[in-house]
């Protein structure tokens, strides 16, 4: 909070010093939601030069990382609206989906899917599967599961509601783990990886 | 509890500080059913991957000339 507080009177190595606290994250969820790294950098400035000047705004109730990811969120839909050329953007796009509502796949994975894949063709596989997402279940999972905040946070970065964040959560868990289980799920005792490899070297 | 009911607490499986009677109840539906015990166990190293894999790295020089940018322009606020 001092940090909060010397950048509040204008101490702008302190707002330097929050930058670099919290300048990864916001990268990380902007492109999540943008999926265009350049959009993304604008973001990370846009997002953190309104904070600024917001900075009297800021009442101290929340903290500080969740008041400044709703300013990113809000960045990164108005980002997205632009390049779509004005179509409205929300999170509350495509949430009505049936898709992962009930388990279909329920093969396991096994072995490790981090056997199976290197880290590169992981990283890949993973981007292209949660960009599948609706925008409104992606950044849900993405500020909960991946950046760990709370579900009282995350409702309060997003302005959802708690039930919302679970409901939305819990749709967005199962769908990414139906389409991973595309990848990693075993396949008459192998896993898919092996037997493609196998059928492409007959 | 139906494979339903189990979905709906889903989350409370997930996180290890849950405890009580709901998760009780939770674990013995667990014990009979292999395809919830799936779900789940696919369901947290769905989450597993995805908090390990750090899909969109800030590299430093990008960090440095955004870092510059932001605060050129916080100077002329």
């Amino acid at each position: 909070m001092l940090l909060v507080e010397r950048a509040r009177q204008g101490d702008i190595a302190a707002f330097e010093k929050l930058v670099r606290q919290y300048d990864r994250q916001v990268f990380r969820i902007a492109n999540h939601i943008v999926q265009n790294r350049e959009d993304a950098e604008d973001v990370v400035q846009d997002a953190f030069l309104k904070a600024y000047e917001k900075l009297d705004q800021f009442q101290g109730n929340s903290k500080f990382y969740t008041w400044l990811v709703r300013i990113a969120v809000n960045e990164s839909l108005m980002r997205l609206r632009k390049r779509r050329t004005g179509r409205m953007v929300s999170i509350d796009e495509d949430v009505e989906t049936e898709e992962g509502s009930m388990p279909r796949d329920l093969a396991d994975w096994s072995p490790d899917p981090e056997a199976l894949y290197g880290q590169s063709e992981m990283g890949d596989i993973l981007r292209k599967t949660i960009q599948g997402l609706p925008p409104g279940f992606r950044v849900v999972f993405v500020l909960r599961d991946v950046e760990g905040l709370s579900t009282e946070e995350t409702a309060e970065s997003l302005g959802l509601s708690i039930p919302a964040v679970k409901s939305r959560l819990l749709r967005a868990r199962l769908q990414l783990r139906e389409r991973l289980a595309r990848y990693f799920k075993k396949r008459n005792g192998q896993a898919v990886h092996t037997q493609s490899a196998q059928d492409g070297a007959k | 509890m139906t494979c339903t009911e189990f979905l709906a607490q889903l989350d409370e499986m997930l996180d290890p500080k849950m405890s009580g009677p709901l998760r009780d109840d939770l674990q013995e539906h667990l014990r009979c059913c292999e395809h919830c015990e799936i779900t789940l166990n696919t369901t947290r190293k769905t989450i597993e991957i995805y908090r390990s894999h750090e899909l969109y790295a800030l590299p430093d020089d990008l960090r440095e000339r955004l870092h510059k940018a932001i605060l050129a322009k916080c100077k002329k606020c």
